[in-house]
């Protein structure tokens, strides 16, 4: 008992958001980010290979259908290297804001027991999500070597690219599981709403099919940005793509936004979630 | 023990609305109703604000242990959750000096297809350890449920009985300076509940950790408490050393028998008090033949007149139970007396019950208090397990009935 901290608990706390907090309750985090990585694969017979697999079949699919038979351009790569780059990032974007977002209700048991601050819970799936990333990674490596693509010095940029689409995730996730509590019709038009936002983004098809005229709304889309920028990467030739200044403007905004709503709901939310 | 003050509380107050709906809201419900209503749809819907909590003010000191009682409904369950920051106040403030650690919930956080390793570390963390408390409690842990041969056993395919013990086994080996316990003790098999209040005892006295604990169960309460503090529709009723508040929480439970299911009207006629024919009217020291007697007023006549009687333990366990008719009765006063060669009870409380019946039914029933307390020599096994629920005096004897080989 080095020292005894004081917790002053009252009705409407000022508005600070709790960082410090948040990393006294890392091992919470880091706990549920390993419990969460140790159940998904339970009593699965290729366990990890699933995190493999899935990609891979996408790709197979969209070579087929957009590569071969629509004839749809891919720039610097490959069909099915641009494809498979655009996959992985855009699964781990889909699949984080997804488990982002129904993270309080699945925890709702949790959250209705034990105190530690609530921001853990959106946040784990996204650390989560990493760990498939990482493996998905390595796999888009090899898939390009096979493709005769070496890796190129610009391959130490993909990290950058993975932070704001980490970024991207949590702060739409926050947004996102708070209004879930609310309401649950946020799950049921979740899948929609982020199979919209792939068909808005350059995952199947480059950027370069958007007119002319409307290539700044599409740079709105953080996504947009992301998924350049993490081929660019992989390919090493072009030029790096223009940040859109704008859409990070944006995405700061919704994060400030999400965390403030999400520090607000989160004080009662054991009573009405 | 030192009297510095761990927890204070002002003026605690929480409000609940209550929706009308469920709470949350629906699609669907919101299609049905723009098809048949579409005027009402973004009405506000009318709610009803209720206080679970009003103005609860009290101050604990380090190292005690402090029950909280009082019915369902009363405010314990609300006031342990906004002490545990589970919830927020609406009113008023808490100040906590010290690692609060709460335990409202027996198995919080476990998952049925982890192991019982990995779910002792995620259970722990999430209940407020670092993992490097449960690396050091790991072994106690175990040891104390009894799963050594199960620790990489899915829980899943753990008896409950087991998973239960595991789960009570992490929260006992909690230890912050604050624990704030909800009525977890109520499951799980009497020897272990026995073996978990040890180690609560153990925490609030020996090492002046401070505990708040709910319960049901007075003799929990009176065992583990030096204060208690009695919660009613949210406020505080009474606030004090614990024999006195849970006396006065069970005589008002008498006086205002709404937890029993029947209401007393005491207008035909009622048992108006009890008592043992001995030196101490409700303490049964003695083996010795003893009278039980009760007092009925009658303030009418009554016909076909039926007394029942029962011996009960706390938990309502039936012990032994006896009825009577009467053809009539007319208004006065009665003694009604039941004498015994003995009452061969174990060391505790016990509950006479009494009721009468006229033609048109139930007149009066009555958990006669104060409840008797028994302290007889004790005839029984050591264990628990294998004592049973009678205390029968008898003399041992061994002898050899063929000469010694």
């Amino acid at each position: 008992m080095a020292q005894s901290p004081t917790v002053l608990i009252r009705p409407n706390s000022s508005i600070y958001l709790g960082l410090r907090e948040l990393w006294q309750y890392r091992e919470v985090l880091f706990s549920l980010v390993q419990r969460d990585i140790k159940i998904r694969y339970k009593q699965t017979l290729i366990g990890v290979l699933w995190v493999v697999i899935q990609p891979l079949f996408m790709v197979a699919v969209f070579t087929l259908f957009l590569g071969r038979l629509a004839k749809i351009p891919s720039g610097d790569l490959p069909y099915p290297v641009f494809a498979l780059s655009g996959f992985i990032l855009w699964n781990y974007f889909a699949s984080a804001l997804g488990a982002s977002a129904n993270s309080l209700i699945e925890y709702k048991a949790i959250i209705s027991k034990v105190y530690f601050p609530r921001l853990i819970l959106p946040l784990a799936p996204i650390l989560v999500g990493g760990v498939d990333f990482l493996i998905n990674l390595a796999l888009l490596v090899a898939f390009a070597a096979i493709y005769g693509i070496p890796i190129k010095l610009t391959f130490l940029l993909t990290p950058v690219f993975f932070l704001i689409t980490a970024f991207t995730v949590l702060s739409v996730g926050l947004w996102l599981a708070g209004l879930n509590a609310m309401y649950r019709d946020v799950r049921y038009v979740l899948p929609f709403f982020i199979q919209l936002w792939m068909f808005a983004s350059p995952v199947v098809y480059p950027s370069s099919l958007i007119p002319e005229n409307w290539r700044w709304a599409y740079a709105l889309n953080p996504m947009t940005l992301v998924l350049e920028g993490f081929r660019w990467c992989i390919a090493g030739r072009g030029e790096m793509p223009i940040i859109p200044w704008l859409s990070l403007l944006m995405l700061a905004v919704i994060f400030i936004g999400g965390l403030f709503f999400f520090r607000k709901i989160e004080r009662t939310l054991a009573d009405w979630i | 023990m030192s009297s510095k003050v761990v927890v204070r509380a002002e003026r605690l107050g929480k409000r609940y609305t209550l929706r009308q709906k469920e709470p949350y809201l629906a699609a669907r419900d919101y299609l049905a109703k723009l098809i048949t209503q579409p005027w009402k749809v973004f009405r506000q819907k009318r709610r009803e604000a209720f206080w679970a909590l009003k103005d609860v003010s009290f101050e604990i000191n380090e190292g005690e242990a402090i029950g909280i009682i009082g019915k369902n409904g009363a405010g314990k369950s609300t006031l342990l959750k906004i002490l545990s920051r589970i919830t927020e106040p609406t009113e008023g403030y808490a100040e906590l000096h010290g690692r609060v650690g709460s335990l409202l919930e027996v198995g919080t956080g476990f998952h049925p297809e982890l192991t019982g390793r990995e779910n002792i570390y995620f259970a722990g963390v999430i209940l407020g350890m670092s993992r490097q408390e449960v690396r050091k409690k790991f072994d106690e842990i175990v040891e104390f449920a009894g799963v050594e041969q199960f620790l990489d056993t899915p829980l899943k395919y753990y008896s409950s009985g087991m998973a239960m013990r595991l789960a009570f086994s992490v929260a006992a080996h909690l230890e912050p300076e604050i624990l704030v316990v909800d009525e977890v003790l109520a499951v799980g098999d009497i020897e272990f509940q026995k073996k978990c209040l040890n180690k609560m005892e153990n925490v609030s006295q020996k090492s002046g950790r401070t505990v708040l604990f709910v319960s049901h169960q007075m003799g929990q309460i009176r065992r583990l408490c030096n204060r208690a503090i009695w919660l009613e529709e949210g406020q505080v009723r009474m606030i004090g050393p614990t024999l006195e508040v849970v006396a006065a929480y069970e005589k008002s439970n008498m006086e205002n028998p709404e937890h029993q299911n029947y209401k007393r009207t005491r207008q035909k006629a009622f048992f108006r008090e009890w008592k043992l024919r001995s030196p101490s009217p409700y303490l049964l020291s003695t083996f010795d033949p003893v009278e039980v007697v009760f007092v009925l007023e009658v303030n009418q006549m009554l016909h076909h007149v039926h007394h029942g009687i029962l011996l009960t333990t706390m938990d309502s366990q039936i012990l032994w139970g006896s009825y009577t008719n009467i053809r009539t009765l007319s208004p006065g006063l009665y003694e009604i007396s039941y004498a015994f060669r003995m009452l061969p009870l174990p060391t505790g409380m016990f509950v006479w019950r009494v009721t009468l019946f006229d033609t048109n039914g139930l007149v009066d029933s009555w958990e006669a208090f104060p409840y008797m307390q028994v302290q007889l020599p004790n005839y029984q096994h050591s264990h628990d397990q294998w004592s049973g629920i009678m205390n029968l005096p008898h003399e041992k004897e061994i002898k050899a009935l063929t000469p010694a080989l």
